[in-house]
């Protein structure tokens, strides 16, 4: 027996119904959210601003909006789908079938990112209710988007297996990736920061994230989209290790 | 019989917290058989199924399944066990049947609706198909759970204290699916604290205790060995010594002589017989009694006879 692609699938599919299960919590929440910001930023704010590089405030938060959602959303959703089997203790049947490391990837981040993806088109859609905005690559914006789908999907699944307590399992998104987000970018260019914290905003790794979409939505951002995609695919690159690490070693997973 | 379907040798396990829980265990399981390993809380039965099921890692030794070395060919090797875990954990918010499907799949298996409605009757569980897990009882969740280990139709199977928490009917219920199960060439290693469990269904018992397999036998041979029956007869009017007629049967006076106890037989039932010979005795002798309380010895009271009570087994740590 080489690849189990039946247990792959099944995982997939499992984790793809239990989304739909907690349709509410996982599509609806996020969707209200960023309305309200589109609101509030865009339509409230925003019809105040200046266009930022030639684009209409309210179009120009849409990329960092759905950075801020999709990151968070992706992280903790991930996080919980092999957090859960851990803590209940159905993750017995996991460990013991025949499934190694790449099976339950594509199991439980393909269904991540999977989520993710509805999710983000599920955002934009609702942007259209709000702004008039037009995608310039839309096929490199699909990409992109999908990349970092894929990335916090493995980074959340990471999450799940470091966790001991639900706390540590919300800490990170809640303390880390948000801020991070605000802060990176999402309602604001960085050149429009003061010295020194336009230079400071560049140790943020998320503001080459906010930026690299953005860059694929309007043609324009603050750093190279080059390098806004190598460091996602070093982030890639870096859980994709960890991971391999943690099966090698049975890490919280078998005693 | 006797091709050995799993073996185990020089198996070690030091937990992180230093709990030597098995300690150089050789094993060899033969194909077709019902293996019993009996022994007190604590002794390393879990552990020794989780080191062969991928849930334990390990310390040293190595275990071969179906010809594979599990540290190498553990695919191969897993994709024929099945594991009904001691614990009750399920995926409380799904449906039965989808969480049996689901079972099948995971183990590679393509999906055979008649196979699984097949298992799930023969559990009982036809009619509850459609409930969720979270709404069944608790044994009906751990026949779930034997439903999920059989999915994937597997030709070794674990049990991990199938019958805890189960009603006397069920239980009996489930020694009879076990014995369908052998009858269909499965391989079966159960754990259990009841030797009653034990003498009905398995052809051979393994003893195990603190990490250590003690003994390995065919399962009337150690019933012989091992079975006591206890009788505690309350007589009708104290007696303060016993009277000749039944001076020859193991028995002793308790509780100032208004009980009269019996302890002797094997396990191959031979102390009920000589139980219902002590009472006719009385009877000749012109004894009253009152009432008769009658059982095998457990697992546990073996133990203590055969190790004192400090080796008893231990109360959770
Ligand atoms: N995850 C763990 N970490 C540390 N020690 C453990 C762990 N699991 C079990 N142990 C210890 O290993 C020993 C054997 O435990 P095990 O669960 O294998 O016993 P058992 O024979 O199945 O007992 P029971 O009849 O109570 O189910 C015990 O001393 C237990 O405390
Ligand atoms: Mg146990």
């Amino acid at each position: 027996m080489g690849f189990n692609f039946r247990g792959a699938w099944s995982i997939y599919i499992r984790e793809l119904m239990r989304a739909f299960r907690t349709a509410f919590q996982s599509i609806l929440a996020p969707v209200l959210t960023t309305s309200l910001y589109f609101i509030v930023f865009g339509s409230a704010i925003g019809s105040r601003m200046e266009p930022i590089g030639g684009v209409e405030y309210a179009a120009f938060i849409i990329p960092g909006l759905l950075m801020l959602t999709l990151l968070g959303e992706t992280t903790s959703n991930s996080s919980f789908g092999i957090y859960m089997p851990r803590f209940t203790g159905t993750i017995y049947e996991l460990l013991s079938a025949p499934v190694g490391v790449a099976e339950t990837l594509i199991g439980f981040v393909g269904a991540a990112a999977t989520k993710s993806l509805i999710l983000a088109a599920i955002i934009l859609g609702t942007a259209t209710l709000f702004v008039d905005y037009q995608i310039k690559y839309p096929l490199f914006a699909l990409g992109y988007i999908t990349l970092v789908a894929a990335s916090f999907s493995l980074f959340g699944f990471i999450l799940g297996i470091w966790a001991d307590s639900f706390e540590k399992l919300g800490i990170i998104p809640v303390l880390i990736l948000t801020p991070l987000t605000f802060l990176g970018g999402t309602f604001y260019s960085l050149d429009m920061l003061p010295e020194p914290w336009d230079t400071i905003a560049l140790a943020n790794p998320i503001a080459f994230l906010v930026s690299g979409l953005r860059w694929t939505f309007y043609g324009s951002s603050d750093v190279s989209i080059a390098v806004s995609l190598g460091l996602t695919l070093g982030f890639l690159a870096i859980c994709v290790t960890v991971i391999a690490f943690i099966f090698k070693t049975g890490w919280r997973l078998r005693e | 019989m006797s091709e050995p379907i799993l073996t185990i040798e020089g198996l070690s396990k030091v937990y992180k917290g230093g709990v030597r829980a098995l300690d150089n265990v050789d094993l060899s399981i033969r194909k077709g058989e019902i293996f019993a390993l009996l022994g007190p809380n604590g002794a390393g039965k879990t552990t020794l199924i989780g080191a062969v099921c991928g849930l334990v890692r390990p310390t040293t030794g190595r275990i071969t399944a179906f010809g594979h070395d599990l540290a190498k060919d553990w695919r191969q090797a897993r994709a024929q066990i099945g594991l009904v875990p001691q614990e009750l954990s399920t995926d409380m918010f799904e449906t039965v049947l989808r969480a049996v499907s689901y079972s099948r799949g995971l183990f590679g298996h393509a999906p055979d609706k008649a196979r699984i409605e097949e298992i799930l009757r023969s559990l009982s569980l036809w009619e509850k198909r459609d409930s969720q897990i979270r709404e069944l009882s608790g044994g009906m969740k751990r026949r779930v759970l034997i439903a999920k280990a059989l999915a994937h139709e597997p030709e070794l199977l674990f049990l991990d204290e199938p019958t805890a928490g189960v009603d006397v009917e069920l239980r009996k219920g489930m020694w009879e699916q076990i014995s369908g199960l052998k009858e269909r060439g499965v391989t079966i290693i159960l754990t259990t604290h009841y030797i009653e469990e034990a003498e009905e269904m398995a052809d051979r018992v393994g003893i195990i205790r603190g990490g250590q397999i003690l003994m390995v036998d065919d399962k009337d041979a150690m019933m012989e060995r091992l079975g006591t029956t206890e009788a505690l007869i309350e007589l009708a009017e104290a007696m303060s010594e016993l009277p000749p007629e039944i001076a020859a049967f193991p028995v002793e006076l308790r509780d100032g002589g208004r009980e009269l106890c019996y302890r002797g037989g094997d396990g191959s039932g031979s102390g009920k017989a000589e139980v219902a010979a002590l009472t006719m005795a009385l009877t000749r002798a012109g004894i009253e009694y009152t009432g008769i309380d009658i059982h095998d010895s457990s697992l546990e009271d073996i133990f203590v006879s055969l190790l004192g009570s400090e080796d008893a087994p231990e109360e959770a740590a």
